[in-house]
């Protein structure tokens, strides 16, 4: 059953035409890696998906409501997609805890105490137990972006969008973000990634989508993307980075 | 044992040391042997620089600078409350509230646009001069109104730029979790924007402080106006000294300290 459809989705920039009819079903469970080159249209895809960008034309329909409407209310569609940025973009003035914990005070009006234990947990589980009372400049890269990612499942979140959330990474931190990633994927969580680590998608993804020019120029298992792809353009870009 | 590098930069220390030295000698030498030297010296230090009459008149300058920090210190609070509810208001986008964003706009114009004694003249003779009963009438209250206006202007286009300075990142974050766009502007672009202004804001604080002086002009016998009292009392300028002298004990320390923030701000970001 598709939770989330995309429909011929265009999106352009002051003339410039990012995305150019992209068509996407993301199934619960299933984790699809987006891979293309810079410039390809991930990143703005994955806004759109969070409705950071109104789209131009096309749908984008979440368990068959019509959420690219104009004039939606997008809160309660970014309360159950959360998103993970390149740049981690934690609040700098606020601890790995109160980052995690505002979203679901001011929304579920949860108090401190209530949510305390749930996120201690959660930071625990991702290694950062002794870091939940540290600001953000006190953390290397890769534990923010795991604060960061802590900090949107803290919303409980039915789908997540992860936007090249290792590229901003030293490459020795790379490894425990994406043991993160391993982790909910085991746990059945719905995930959409723009990634750049192929070794990553080949091994995990279900469905790896190649992007160029803002279309979805070939997708399928990564067996058959990495393994077979059919398209030269693909081919071209794979060569380039594997 | 200095390295190579070492024995040559500190040569070059000394160096320029010794120069500055000897340059600021030479201008204050200048000005201590030429100065008196003037035709008119004796008259200036009798009626500017007179020890006696600033050992009589320094108390009561003393005690008319309270009245000066009271002025302040009922200002500031209020001044920095207005100018953020108006630094707010610029920055709305509900299309219901543009009323108030454009009475945010036109009074940030107005009142930057204005000198601060004009300002203190119009609504400090002009809105008594309605014949309201007392104590609506005092100066006191429309003196500071015209600076609390004047200033909080000022601190809104200060926190303005402050929340223009933050990332277009933030705000995405904070909508990505699903906050709303003011719960957005509260907790997370706000905290953030305020502490990035807050040497800036110092400053004009600062301006502030000189500027109670102004209301003199209306009436409250404030510093300025009790070294003006003196000054015709005893026919002698040394009194206005005086009070220069109380308002840099003030404000030096105080402008040093907002370099010294700013500073450390810059460091931290680079």
């Amino acid at each position: 059953m598709p939770t989330l459809t995309l429909k011929n989705v265009r999106k352009s920039f002051g003339g410039n035409d990012v995305l150019r009819g992209i068509d996407l079903e993301v199934t619960t469970g299933q984790m699809i890696c987006l891979i293309g080159a810079s410039g390809s249209g991930k990143s703005t895809l994955l806004r759109c998906l969070n409705l950071l960008e109104p789209i131009d034309d096309g749908t984008i329909t979440l368990d068959g409501t019509d959420i690219s409407e104009p004039g939606f209310n997008p809160q309660p569609v970014r309360q159950r997609i959360g998103m993970v940025f390149q740049s981690y973009n934690l609040f700098p003035h606020m601890t790995a805890m109160d980052n995690a914990m505002l979203a679901p005070r001011r929304i579920h009006g949860h108090s401190r105490a209530e949510l305390e234990p749930r996120l201690a947990d959660l930071f625990t589980r991702f290694g950062l137990g002794d870091r939940m009372q540290h600001y953000p400049d006190q953390l290397s890269g890769g534990q923010q972006q795991r604060v960061a990612i802590v900090r949107a499942l803290a919303m409980r979140p039915e789908i997540m969008l992860f936007d090249e959330i290792t590229s901003a990474l030293d490459p020795e931190l790379v490894g425990e973000v994406l043991d993160v990633l391993r982790h909910l994927r085991a746990e059945g969580m719905t995930m959409v990634l723009a990634t750049h680590e192929m070794g990553f998608a080949r091994e995990l993804a279900d469905t790896v989508c190649f992007l160029d020019q803002g279309r979805i120029l070939e997708s399928g298992p990564p067996s058959q993307v990495f393994g077979d792809p059919q398209e030269a353009r693909t081919r071209a870009f794979l060569s380039r980075v594997l | 044992m200095p390295t190579r590098r070492q024995v040559f930069e500190t040569r070059q220390r000394r160096r320029a040391n010794l120069i500055a030295a000897g340059s600021t000698l030479a201008v204050v030498l200048a000005i201590v042997v030429l100065v008196p030297l003037a035709p008119g010296w004796d008259r200036v230090q009798r009626s500017f620089f007179n020890g006696e009459v600033f050992a009589k008149t320094f108390p009561g300058l003393l005690e008319a600078f309270l009245l000066d920090i009271a002025i302040f210190a009922w200002c500031a609070p209020i001044i920095a409350a207005l100018g953020l509810a108006v630094a707010v208001a610029r920055d709305l986008r509900t299309p219901a509230l543009y009323p108030v964003k454009l009475a945010a706009i036109l009074y940030t114009d107005i009142f930057r646009g204005l000198p601060v004694i004009l300002v203190i003249y119009l609504i400090g003779f002009g809105i008594p001069g309605l014949g309201l009963p007392r104590p609506w009438n005092s100066p006191y209250i429309w003196g500071s109104l015209a600076l609390i206006l004047v200033y909080a202007a000022y601190v809104a286009e200060v926190i303005r730029s402050g929340i223009e300075s933050i990332h277009e990142s933030q705000r995405a974050a904070a909508l990505s979790l699903g906050l709303s766009s003011s719960d957005s502007m509260r907790f997370v672009i706000l905290p953030q924007a305020i502490r990035r202004v807050v040497p800036a804001n110092m400053n004009l604080f600062i301006a502030l402080q000189k500027d109670v002086a102004l209301l003199s002009f209306i009436g409250p016998v404030e510093i300025f106006r009790q070294a003006g009292v003196y000054k015709s009392l005893l026919a002698n300028f040394t009194p206005y000294v005086g009070a220069a002298l109380i308002f840099l004990a003030i404000t030096i320390p105080a402008t040093r300290y907002a370099d010294h923030l700013m500073n450390r701000q810059r460091k931290a970001r680079s």
